[in-house]
Parts: structure tokens; sequence; C-alpha cells
């Protein structure tokens, strides 16, 4: 008998203890949610990413830094992680630019806080003259668009110059 | 002498304020200018592609010369013993820091990317005579910070001796490096020669003394203290041997180069025909850097110490046109294709003296350098005990008089 | 993840360099484009010849080049980049006048690199001389150590860059040989509008080559860099001047 009052209090007490755990996250999410702060990415061309978007999101700038040095000093031109790519399907094709108000770049790292300096030199457009990017499958109907209101942002390392 | 006695700058008058205002305006003026080259890019300066260091460079490498070389004074006390130089060391360090600064903001301040600072910080070529530099920058403000803490903390005296070699020693191979700027550049005939080390590290020698010799005179006379005429004579005569051998090592240059007939070109261009630059030389640099200061400094004009306090500044504007001379002249002149060839067209001004004039921001952010090094010592004076409570020569030599 | 048809190629390419590529074994003579996930090697050398005899009173390389880089002006000569230019030299005792392109000549010991405090401007392990403009803080010091004035100053914001040829306000850049060009197998800009519409006087290729035309023709006349006196090894020569 004392044995099954332990059991009960102790299943009790596990309960408790993970809603106690589990309780801020979802307070969390349910906020976020609701408030939907953050900027509005868009995809436009292609129907993922080269990496998971949770990768990209922590982590596309040490890719494109890797990326950046590789080619630039032993003149590595594969595609995937190249800023190139990054422009080519995420540019917005009204402004033919992943900058601007809601820019896929700009609006992100404007809520972020952290400044870009890949467009002081690189074009923020797609290549016109080059070849169009593999993944180009025109869909006239208007772009597969896929609106991520960005709950949790991953941790920006700073600037990568 | 025993002890010397320090004592801040009060620091509550007017005159100390309106002294302070002036240069933190002038202070502000270089930024603003900097803000404003930078947000246009350098077109909107007199650089260009031919002239690609303009003013700013004028003023930042005058001043980080004259920084190594304020510290002299307090090297002559600490290296080579000197009992009399021993209350002017405090003030010698404080301007060696805040000039170094006033240069180096300047130069980053004109850098293209100066938002990449961090890069210069973190990426580094160590064949490149530059990246050296930034290394011995930063060391210098360390060392010296740390001579001056040797100096002021009493029970840290007895360190201030090995401290001051090091950092004469250290300022050395700094002014070494800014010369080999210059120095190291094979393709212009105005520069690639081993002298510019030497001849930089006497540069520093003057300008450092000259611009010393003004803020003590300043600021001994402001705060109502006394400057006997020991301690000012010495100085003076100092400042005299050292604008003369500057004139020395610019006579061993121009001979060399005068000797090497395919640098005639250059020789011509600096001390006969170059128009702007010929009398930024002969006026400038030696008639009012050199020959009116040694005048006044060896002659019975240098009883007056408002015209020491004059021949001073008549060295600082001399520096400034002997790096006028060297920086922009140097590159104005025309580097040769091919050798025995002269060029007749291009669309890139090959084979042409490059027109150069200096835009009101270059000057504006060059001028404020000289205020933020200026603005730094003024408030530093009055945090810490910098300048001596007197230099009266019963004060700064008792044995002077006994001897 | 499925191959790409690019990314087949790439590797089948790069396979058959493993092949080809063997100490002095040489099957295929033709400029090879590296696959893109191949990095450039000391293997090679790119160089260039220019037959001033050739070479007449037009401008189609530096017109190629513009147009290729994207290196516009704003009508302000002094500032104004310029990766190519046509500059003309009289021989002071003979007065001879002879007309020239003057680009980066990719010195194998180049003042700029030895200079540039951060790294930013490199030699590539093909010899191309480069400007990385990710670390390039704009000191200008590299400009001041050239001899052939080959590198401008990016005085004011760009636009339009073209997507293989990044420049931005405040840091320096040069002739790149076409980098981007001579990764994919294709000669540079210059070279390729010099030889359709011009004057055939440029030969690009590769100076470890024993077999290139490019060593052929300096085999079999005599040429000279600019500055010999400097000792640069330029991988720009001149034959005429």
């Amino acid at each position: 008998m004392q044995k099954i009052r332990l059991m009960v209090f102790g299943a009790l007490a596990v309960a408790a203890a993970g809603w106690l755990a589990a309780a801020p996250v979802l307070a969390a999410e349910t906020a976020s949610a609701k408030s939907a702060i953050g900027p509005v990415i868009k995809t436009y061309k292609g129907d993922k990413c080269v990496e998971p978007t949770e990768e990209m999101r922590r982590n596309h700038m040490k890719k494109i830094l890797h990326q950046r040095d590789e080619t630039m000093h032993k003149g590595i031109r594969t595609r995937k992680y190249s800023l190139k790519n990054c422009i080519d399907c995420h540019a917005d094709p009204k402004t033919n630019s992943v900058l601007g108000e809601n820019g896929f770049c700009e609006s992100c790292h404007e809520y972020a806080a952290v400044s870009i300096d890949c467009f002081t030199c690189h074009s923020s457009s797609p290549e016109k003259n080059g070849q169009p990017p593999k993944a180009a499958s025109t869909d006239p109907a208007g772009l597969m668009e896929k609106t991520i209101s960005s709950a949790v942002m991953g941790t920006t390392n700073g600037n990568q110059p | 002498m025993a002890h010397a006695h320090y004592r801040n700058l009060e620091g509550r008058s007017l005159g100390f304020y309106a002294v302070l205002g002036l240069l933190g305006a002038i202070t502000f003026a270089g930024l603003g200018a900097a803000l404003y080259m930078e947000h246009h890019g350098h077109w909107v300066t007199g650089m260009s592609n031919q002239i690609v260091w303009g003013t700013p460079h004028v003023f930042a490498v005058f001043l980080i010369v004259a920084a190594s070389g304020a510290l002299n004074v307090a090297s002559i006390a600490s290296v080579f013993g000197r009992q009399l130089y021993k209350p002017l060391s405090r003030l010698s360090g404080l301007l060696a820091l805040t000039l170094l600064a006033g240069g180096l903001a300047v130069l980053v301040l004109d850098l293209g990317r100066p938002d990449r600072l961090i890069v210069a910080m973190t990426y580094y070529n160590f064949k490149s005579i530059f990246a050296w530099n930034i290394l011995l920058y930063t060391g210098f403000f360390a060392i010296v910070a740390v001579y001056l803490w040797m100096m002021m903390e009493r029970r840290m005296n007895d360190y201030s001796k090995p401290a001051g070699m090091f950092a004469f020693l250290w300022r050395l191979t700094l002014t070494t490096g800014t010369g080999s700027i210059f120095g190291f550049l094979v393709a212009r005939d105005a520069y690639d020669t081993a002298v510019m080390a030497p001849m930089f590290i006497v540069m520093s020698f003057a300008y450092g003394l000259a611009i010393y010799l003004v803020v003590l005179i300043a600021s001994m006379r402001w705060s109502g203290r006394e400057l006997g005429d020991v301690v000012f004579g010495r100085l003076r005569n100092l400042l005299g041997v050292f604008v003369a051998a500057v004139l020395y090592f610019v006579t061993v240059y121009h001979l060399t180069n005068l000797y090497i007939t395919q640098r005639h070109g250059i020789e011509g261009f600096i001390l006969l025909n170059g128009g702007a630059y010929t009398k930024m030389f002969w006026l400038g640099q030696v008639l009012i850097g050199g020959a009116v200061p040694l005048v006044i400094l060896f002659s019975r004009l240098g009883q007056s110490r408002a015209l020491v306090v004059l021949a001073s500044m008549l060295v600082v504007l001399g520096g400034l046109a002997q790096m006028y001379v060297t920086i922009i002249g140097g590159q104005a002149y025309p580097m040769p294709l091919m050798p025995g060839k002269e060029v007749v067209a291009s669309s890139f001004f090959d084979g042409m003296v490059a027109s150069y004039s200096p835009s009101l921001p270059e000057v504006v952010l060059g001028v404020g350098g000289i205020g933020l090094a200026l603005v730094m010592a003024t408030f530093a004076m009055k945090v810490l005990p910098f300048l001596p409570q007197s230099l009266s020569d019963a004060d700064a030599d008792p044995h002077y008089k006994a001897a | 993840m499925s191959l790409s048809r690019r990314e087949f190629i790439g590797i089948g390419g790069g396979a058959i360099a493993g092949i080809t590529l063997a100490p002095g074994l040489r099957l295929v003579e033709l400029a090879r484009a590296r696959s893109p996930e191949e990095a450039a090697t000391q293997m090679q050398r790119w160089g260039l010849l220019i037959d001033i005899g050739r070479c007449q009173d037009c401008d189609v390389c530096v017109t190629a080049c513009r147009t290729e880089n994207g290196w516009y002006g704003h009508n302000r000569p002094a500032t104004d980049p310029q990766w190519i230019r046509k500059v003309t030299l009289k021989d002071n005792q003979t007065g001879y006048v002879e007309s020239l392109p003057v680009l980066c000549q990719h010195c194998e010991e180049p003042p700029c690199v030895d200079v540039c405090p951060t790294g930013a401007s490199f030699k590539r392990a093909d010899g191309i001389v480069l400007v990385d403009k990710h670390i390039c803080i704009g000191c200008r010091y590299c400009m001041m150590a050239c001899p052939y004035k080959a590198r401008s100053f990016v005085h004011e914001d760009t636009i339009n860059q073209k997507s293989y040829a990044p420049r931005g306000k405040g840091t320096v850049e040069s002739c790149t040989l076409c980098v981007h060009r001579v990764d994919a197998g294709k000669i540079p800009a210059c070279v390729e509008a010099c030889t359709k519409d011009g004057n055939q006087a440029m030969v690009f290729g590769d100076l470890k080559d024993p077999n290139s035309g490019i060593n052929k023709h300096l085999a079999a006349g005599p040429s000279t860099p600019l500055r010999p006196d400097l000792n640069l090894n330029t991988g720009v020569r001149y034959r005429g001047v």
C-alpha cells in the first residue's frame, strides 16, 4: 500500500517537473505564434534549400565565409554554398534583389540588427546573362512561395566581412 | 635633485576650458570631415588613382613620426641617465601616446574601409612592413603606458630604467618601420632607399621635441609654473642639433640620388622644376623648417621664449612640408614603363606629373589629428600629475650652479 | 542528394584531369576547364604575350574588359578605374613611337603582394595576382608599390556589378586576368576581343606547359617584360617594345 502511494506520488512529481519544464517553452511558442514578430522570409525558386532551414538559419554565414575563401584564393567554384546560388533562389522577382524592405537577406538582417557586408561589392541581383540557376523550373503560376514567420532566429554570430 | 614634484593642472579656469573647447572642436571637425569622405567615397577629396596618399597621410605620418620623437626626452633621462630631464619625462611619455593616437586616427579614418580595422588586426602578411607597423604601433601604446606607470608609481620607480630602455629600443624600431614604408617601395624613384629609415628617426627627434617644447612652455606658463633657463636652454640647444641633423640627412639623401643618373628626373623635379613641390622643398622644408629655426635657436634670438616657440612651430610646419614633398611629391613624379622610353599618350596619366590639390575635408581631417592629440594631452594633464610643479633652475639642477 | 548534370560533368572532368595531368604526360592539349571543385594549382602559370608589332591604334581590348568586368567610369578621369589601358611610348633617343596595352602584369614576385598588410593582395597558385576585397582595408599601399600603375581604387559606390566581378567602394581592384573565365577554361576577354575583332596581338596560355601556344611563341622570338630592371618575372610579356 505504502509502495503504491509512493509510486503515485513519484509519478505526480515527475509529471509536475515535466510540466514545469515544458511550460515556458509552450508559453513562448504560443506567444510567438500570436504576435508573429520578425521578418517575412520568402523563397522563390526550387523547393528546398541546400541544407535544412534550421541549419541555414544558424550557419549560413559560416558556409558563405568558407566558400568565399575557397573561391577567392583557390578558384574552387562549386555552386552549392555560393552567394550567387543564394541570390538566384532568394531574390524577389519584383525587385530582382535580395535587398529591400521585404528582401530575403535584408529583412532578416534588419530584424536581427546584423549588418551585411556582402552587397557593397556583390550585386544583389541574380545574374542576367550568365547561366540560369540549375533548379530554375519556371513556375509561371507564380513562385513557390513559402512564407515562414520566423519564430526562433538562429543566433547570429556577427557581421561576416 | 631629490624628488621632482608633480601636480595636475587645476583645470577650472576659463582659459583651460577655452583651450579644451577649441581643441575639441578641431577634433570633431576632423571627425566630421572623415565621415563626409567615407560617405561619398574618396572622389570628393583631392586624391586620385595617381596620388593615392594625400594630405591625411601627410599629417598622419608626421604625427606618428613626432610621437616616437616626443618620447626622446624621457629616454634621455631613463636611458642616458641625465637627471635634468627626469621631471620632463612624464609629459614626454604622455605626448608620445597622444600624438600616436592622433596620427593613427587620421590614418585609419582615411582608409577606404575604416570599418574593417578589425581585419587589419586579425589578418597579417608578415612580409609587409605595414603589417609590422601595426604591431609596432600597438606595442608602443602598451610599452609607453607601462613605462609611464613605472615612472608615476613610486613603488615601481626602480623599474623605470629598464622599461625606458625597452621603450627606447622599441621607438627606434617603430620609426625605422615608418621610414621603411617608403624605403621599401621599389617602384618609385623618390623612395627605395635605406636612408629613409635613419632619416625618419632623426626627423622624429626634431618634430617630437619641437611639439614637446611648445606644449611644455605653454602649459607651464598657463598654469603659472616656473620654467627656468637651465631646462629651457638645454631643450632649445637640443632642438637646434636635431634640426641640423635633419638637414644633414636630407642633404645625403639628395646627394645620393643626384649621383644616380636614373634618378636625375625625380631630383630635377623636387629641386628645380617641380612647381609647388620645389617651392615646398626650398621654402617650406629647408628655409622655414631648417634655416630659420637654426638661426633663432643658435643665436641670441634664442634667449626669447616667444621666438623659440616660434622656431618650434616653424619646425613643425617645415616637417609637414617635408612630409608633403616626400609623400605627395614622390607620387606626383611619374614612373617609367620602360627605361629609356617616355610615355607620350595615355588615358591614365602615365608619364605625366600627377596633379593634386588638397581638398578641405582632407586638411580638416589632418588638423583634426593634431587636435585629437593635444586635447587628449590637455585632458590627461588635468586628471593625472604629468606636469612638474616647478622647473626653476634651483629645482631642476642644483648642481648646475655649483659647477 | 542526386547529382546535377553540371556536377556530374565536373567530377568526370576531374577524373580525366587525374589522367591527363600525370607528370610529363598530357593527352589533350586544349585548355581544359578545371572542374568547379578543383583548386588552381602550381602546375600552371597563366601568362600573356602581347605583340606590339600587331597592336594597332584601337582599344577593343579595353572595351572588352570594361564590358566583361563592368568597371564603368563617372567621367572623372583622375578617379575612374582602369584595369587595362592603351599607352603610347616614345623612345627618348630615336623618337620611335609605339602603342601598347598595359594591365596587371601578374608578376611572379608582385610588389603589391609584398606590401599588403592583410594579405588581401595575393597571388593564386596558378600565378594570377588578385585582390581579396573581403579583407582589403583600402590602405592603397599596393598602389604605391605597383610599378605599372595597374591598380585602381574604387572612389565611389558601385552599382550593377557583374556577379563574377564584384567591386565596391573603398577597396582596390585591378585586372584579374578574367579569372572567372580562366577557371571555366576560357581565355580572357581582352585576348578574345583582340583575336576576334582586333589584330591578334595577344596570346594567352600556360607558361608552365612546354607545348602551349604561348610558349611556342615565346620560344620563337624575342620578348621582354615592362620594367625589366625590377626583375619581377612578369606573367605578361611584350614583343617589340
